[in-house]
């Protein structure tokens, strides 16, 4: 049986006068209905392009995207603009991080949630306004039929959030993408924002994919983690697996890099070296092998060879994409990795 | 005395809109009765959420903005009212470094023109000349001292962060106030400067003002920690005190809602949800300003506000702290 969403092989290129950017390069994953993948990296890793190719919304652009984006049997990276926008709102729907630029200015929020309710189903005007005011009072904005004739400047940040929300859920989506839904907002609203999700994900059953950079964030919400590194899945695997006993050098930097609440305050962070690549001039063999710490235990075929995202143990569905054997990957953990941890 | 800063009773109030032809300016009470002290070669950290008032108060102690009421004493000498003349020769000893490191240096000028500033605003010729003691400043901050004659937008983010932090340090300040240093980095980068800050603070034994939204990133750079709730500071304490045993209700809701990396440990933590936003600055509660999302608030927290006392090693805002 196959899951609700799956992507095979997408990849996502734009040209550009310095050469091709690699922005997505061979992604695949899968999602169930009920939930959340978090796909985590830095700026510029290619989460973000990802998600939007999800969305059908590099139709039209310069950029290439090849493979497919099966949502529910129903490729979306083959069928047309036109046919993708009916599927927008209904079947897939999406989040920003910045709730001020993504609400129009000039319209209310009432009148931006009921827009994609009506385009969506045949009812009237006051009606979808009813809708409107429904949504806000679900997602806990006080007041609903106040606010809704507010405009988007007369809400906080955090009201904004919920709205886009409400927006976004008005049609029942099967498939919500959170793109850095939390990372614009103070961290007791964020807190917040993230139980609002869960709520709405068990009500809905809507599969969510959680775009972020923040490790704390996808732990707490996520099933699966997908960690990409220059375009590329780096690693593959459930919150427990990826966060508890990574595999990719990668990982180990990030987890031990992070400030915590836990842990000795005054040992210095772990920090990895370096900075990202650029993806004009993505490094040969694996991209992270130049902040690598562990090349000289593998040799030439870092730089020379990309690996295959495998798994950890032959069967298991914890993937990784690194040279190293398991063996030594092990050794590496169990006396670097994990008193860091 | 081993203070280098003290501050009393500072006050920022910024005018807001006004309503009507006649009617009275709102005033935005940005900063209201802020009272603190940092020793020489501390590191304090201010960190509150967004609109607490912690970025003005940088720029006040800095003196880049001009306090409404209160003072500020630096080495012992009163520079709330010092004129931009006055106060040149000790900008000397009293640093800033901005958030962004994309709007805080000047696209036009090459690193070491950048990094230089200072002693040509300073009127001050360093030993061995500006150039020498500039490669020795990017040698000190991690970056390659041959990149002297490149232009900002060669580097990445963190290293364009360490490019202001290398301009701080030209000086040799006593001071230097860091406005969220590494909130606009990415988590990789992040470490490394947060790791460069704390070798340098004790490589020049460097007071700190570091102004920050993290707590997570906070608990790895400062000695004392100020936590700030619309303009007021509802709890002081070192760090391992606030951390392990926080006083404020707001200090310890905002330590609940920091997300947990690891997922066995996400069940076994108290969760304390805050509800609403941070009321707004123009028209705060009356009382304890947290008491509108104050799980405690009596009817004392609305008449009285509470006053920064004493409780162990902590002082506290609060009328039922923990």
């Amino acid at each position: 049986m196959s899951s609700f969403l799956e992507v095979k092989n997408l990849s996502v290129s734009f040209p550009t006068e310095d050469g091709v950017v690699r922005a997505v390069d061979d992604m695949s994953f899968s999602l169930e209905k009920g939930k959340t993948l978090g796909i985590v990296g830095e700026s510029g890793s290619g989460k973000s392009v990802t998600s939007l190719a999800i969305l059908g919304l590099h139709k039209g652009s310069s950029a290439e995207v090849s493979g497919q984006i099966l949502i529910d049997g129903q490729d979306i990276n083959a069928i047309p603009e036109t046919e993708v926008r009916l599927l927008r709102g209904k079947l897939m729907s999406m989040i920003f991080q910045d709730a001020l630029a993504a609400l129009h200015p000039y319209y209310t929020v009432g009148n931006q949630i009921a827009e994609a309710y009506l385009v969506h189903n045949k009812i009237s005007k006051a009606e979808a306004k009813k809708r409107a005011i429904e949504m806000l009072d679900r997602v806990g904005i006080p007041e609903p039929q106040k606010r809704v004739d507010d405009y988007p400047h007369q809400f906080s940040g955090g009201m904004r959030q919920r709205a886009m929300i409400a927006m976004a859920l008005s049609c029942n989506p099967s498939l919500l993408i959170a793109d850095e839904p939390t990372t614009a907002l103070d961290v007791t609203v964020q807190a917040q924002i993230i139980d609002l999700l869960r709520d709405l994900q068990k009500e809905f059953n809507t599969a969510i994919i959680l775009i972020t950079h923040d490790l704390g964030v996808v732990s707490e919400t996520a099933d699966d983690i997908l960690l990409m590194y220059a375009g590329k899945a780096i690693e593959y695997g459930t919150v427990r697996d990826v966060l508890q006993k990574p595999q990719h050098p990668y990982g180990w930097g990030l987890l031990t890099s992070i400030p915590r609440l836990t842990g000795d305050p005054n040992k210095s962070l772990a920090a990895i070296p370096g900075t990202p690549p650029s993806l004009i001039s993505v490094p040969g063999g694996c991209a992270f092998h130049p902040r690598c710490s562990y090349v000289s235990k593998v040799g030439e075929a870092c730089s020379s060879s990309i690996p295959g995202l495998l798994p950890v143990t032959s069967g298991a569905h914890h993937l990784v994409r690194c040279h190293l054997d398991t063996a030594a990957r092990e050794e590496i953990f169990r006396s670097q990795v994990a008193p860091n941890l | 005395m081993n203070s280098i800063l003290k501050v009393e009773g500072l006050t920022k109030h910024f005018p807001g809109n006004k309503h009507s032809l006649f009617g009275k300016r709102d005033v935005v009470q940005a900063v209201d009765g802020l009272t603190f002290e940092v020793e020489k070669g501390e590191a304090i950290a201010l960190v509150g959420e967004s609109g607490c008032g912690k970025s003005t108060t940088g720029r006040l102690i800095t003196r880049l903005l001009e306090p409404t009421a209160g003072t500020i004493t630096f080495e012992g000498r009163d520079i709330t009212h010092l004129s931009n003349a006055e106060m040149r020769p000790i900008r000397a000893d009293l640093q800033i470094i901005f958030q962004d490191p994309y709007a805080s240096l000047n696209p036009r000028h090459t690193v070491g023109t950048i990094v230089a500033s200072p002693f040509r605003i300073g009127g001050v010729t360093p030993e061995g000349g500006a150039k020498k003691r500039v490669q020795e400043l990017l040698e000190i901050v991690g970056l390659n001292p041959e990149h002297y004659n490149r232009y900002p937008h060669e580097f990445s983010g963190g290293q364009r962060q360490r490019i202001g932090i290398a301009r701080a340090l030209a000086l040799r300040p006593k001071l230097i106030v860091a406005d969220e240093p590494v909130s606009a980095l990415d988590v990789s980068i992040q470490a490394q400067v947060i790791n460069l800050l704390k070798d340098l603070q004790k490589q020049f034994d460097i007071a700190f003002v570091f102004i920050a939204h993290d707590l997570a990133v906070v608990r790895h750079f400062a000695q004392r920690v100020a936590v700030m709730y619309l303009g007021n500071i509802v709890e002081i304490a070192d760090r391992d005190t606030l951390y392990s045993n926080p006083k404020h209700p707001y200090t310890k809701a905002l330590l609940s809602a920091v997300p947990e990396v690891d997922p066995d440990a996400i069940g076994s933590r108290e969760r304390i949800r805050l509800t609403g936003d941070v009321p707004n600055p123009i028209n705060p509660p009356s009382g304890c300003r947290f008491r509108t999302r104050c799980w405690k608030a009596q009817d004392i927290c609305a008449s009285n506000p509470p006053e920064l006392l004493h409780i162990g090693s902590t002082q506290v805002a609060c009328h039922f702290p923990e």
